[in-house]
């Protein structure tokens, strides 16, 4: 679905963000991306729809590759490609319903946008999206009127109004409360969940991320250091990603899920489908 | 700090650490100031003589005369304003494409280099100076002056609506991005609702900065209030004058409270 080949960025600094990171992405997967600040999380997953234009190296979407692509080819590929953003990224003055129909202006022409004529589709499935995360009553809000979680609601229906094939997801739960972060997290794994939508999860949260993904990349100095399941994230393991430290409290225990740990979690590049009894068990 | 007592003084550490070049900037500035201030030469003689006059202006103040120009004054206000107007509308039309081409963050360099020049052209020159330019290109009249206006209004608006433009909140325009919109509609989606009511706000300012300019560069012939003014100055008719004035006050105090009351309205 998805293949960086030897992505490597150095920005104009002389920074260097990413060294050769090569990783597939299977349909339907939703991965966890860890890796201290600074490691290049951020920036791995604005080189796949080229917010941030990597130095050498491949990015392939399907069959085509997003690294090779002219401007205006680079918009139609975007539209392919929702992004959920760290401290949401709404447009504040404008309202709920502008935002999640700002999702479909790739499809739209610029004065139909400028004027708010969007196609009726748009506006029925803007309407069904924002059911979904649960925000039927605040259609017509200034997205700056609303709460943490619920932005990231829209933040979240906005990328699914794009119709997405994939989802790049930086660090959706950093200002949100523990409760809030993992009705979110539940929310963007269920909704992939759904749709077969493949995902890149940039999180800070160590725990978080062996609570909701399947596979889990650290990444470290640009590298990548690890990629495996969360199960296999040892203390070792976090110490070669963030360094020392007493990982101790950090690591889920095994006891957790040791019902429906099997054989398919060796295989962690196959689709894992998310094992929805045991999110709810959680709730 | 193991071991030994901490300190219990504190003081901020000087702006310029050596003492020497400090105490010299200093007394080199004292003196400088004392020196210029002592070289304004002042003519107490001609003082004298204008404070009378300055006492008789004072009078036709506390007796403003409304009615023996009243013809000419309606006349000047109706220019002024009309000009003021015009002037502040064209001018923002112009201003908001400059104002978006200078902003580095999303004008490319040829086209960021060519609106910054606009902007320092307008901004180069004092309204009085383009005023007396305008009025011998297209004679006395306020046609002169809705030119000079607007050409102001290009300099200050589209400056400060680029830096504006440059300091938004880069992720919202980010966002809009990522979702494959094209470049009029980053604009549209990720900038304007973030810039619109600061452009509401200096554009009101500059409605009122641009009537209490109409009744200066009335003074080199570009019409409006500033000719009435002018004349009766000239035929030294203080309470005439006077009563321009106070007209002058009453309505920038009124664009004040206006400004104030949109500008709440459109946060």
């Amino acid at each position: 679905m998805l293949r960086l080949n030897d992505l490597s960025k150095v920005y104009a600094t002389g920074d260097r963000a990413l060294t050769d990171v090569s990783l597939t992405v299977e349909p339907g997967q939703v991965i966890g991306l860890i890796g201290p600040s600074g490691a290049g999380k951020s920036t791995l997953i604005r080189c796949i729809n080229r917010l941030v234009e990597p130095t050498t190296g491949q990015v392939y979407l399907g069959d085509m590759e997003i690294t090779g692509l002219s401007r205006g080819a680079l918009r139609l590929a975007r539209r392919r490609i929702g992004m959920i953003f760290q401290e949401y990224a709404l447009v504040e003055r404008l309202t709920v319903m502008e935002n999640v129909l700002s999702g479909r202006l790739g499809y739209v022409g610029f004065w139909r946008s400028f004027f708010r004529k969007f196609p009726p589709d748009a506006i029925e499935n803007a309407y069904r999206l924002l059911d979904r995360v649960g925000l039927s009553d605040h259609v017509n809000k200034r997205a700056d009127a609303l709460s943490g979680g619920q932005r990231q609601r829209v933040g979240i229906a906005r990328a699914l109004e794009q119709d997405p094939d994939l989802l790049l997801i930086d660090e959706p739960t950093a200002s949100l409360d523990p409760k809030t972060s993992r009705q979110i997290m539940r929310l963007i794994v269920e909704i992939c969940d759904e749709r077969g939508l493949p995902a890149i999860i940039n999180i800070h949260d160590v725990a978080l991320a062996q609570q909701f993904v399947r596979r889990i990349i650290g990444l470290q100095a640009g590298r990548v250091v690890f990629d495996g399941s969360p199960d296999d994230l040892t203390p070792d393991v976090l110490t070669r990603i963030y360094g020392e430290e007493d990982w101790s409290a950090t690591i889920r225990k095994a006891d957790e899920d040791g019902d429906d740990a099997g054989g398919e979690e060796e295989d962690h590049h196959a689709s894992v489908p998310v094992d929805r009894e045991r999110l709810a068990g959680l709730t | 700090m193991t071991g030994q007592a901490a300190p219990r003084t504190w003081s901020r550490p000087p702006f310029i650490e050596r003492a020497w070049l400090r105490w010299t900037l200093y007394g080199g500035g004292l003196l400088y100031l004392v020196l210029a201030v002592a070289s304004v030469e002042v003519n107490w003689l001609r003082v004298w003589e204008g404070l009378d006059r300055g006492v008789r202006f004072i009078q036709g103040f506390l007796v403003p005369d409304f009615t023996s120009r009243w013809g000419d004054i309606l006349q000047g206000m109706e220019e002024s304003l009309t000009m003021t107007v015009t002037a502040t509308v064209v001018g923002v039309l112009i201003s908001v494409p400059i104002g978006i081409g200078a902003a580095r963050n999303i004008a490319p360099l040829p086209i960021y280099a060519v609106c910054r020049a606009i902007v320092a052209l307008s901004r180069s020159f004092q309204e009085i100076i383009v005023a007396i330019l305008f009025v011998a290109m297209f004679g006395f009249g306020p046609f002169a002056g809705f030119l000079t206006l607007s050409f102001a209004t290009i300099g200050f608006l589209a400056k400060l609506l680029a830096e504006d433009i440059e300091d938004i909140d880069e992720s919202q325009a980010e966002a809009i991005r990522a979702t494959g919109a094209g470049w009029w509609q980053v604009v549209a989606y990720g900038i304007q609702p973030q810039v619109m009511p600061r452009l509401i706000g200096l554009s009101l300012y500059r409605l009122d900065i641009n009537f209490r300019e109409s009744a200066v560069i009335g003074i080199v012939g570009a019409g409006g209030i500033g000719a009435t003014l002018n004349t009766a100055m000239d035929r030294y008719e203080y309470d005439s004058a006077a009563a321009i004035l106070i007209l002058i006050i009453l309505i920038v105090m009124a664009a004040e409270y206006l400004s104030g009351f949109v500008r709440k309205w459109v946060q």
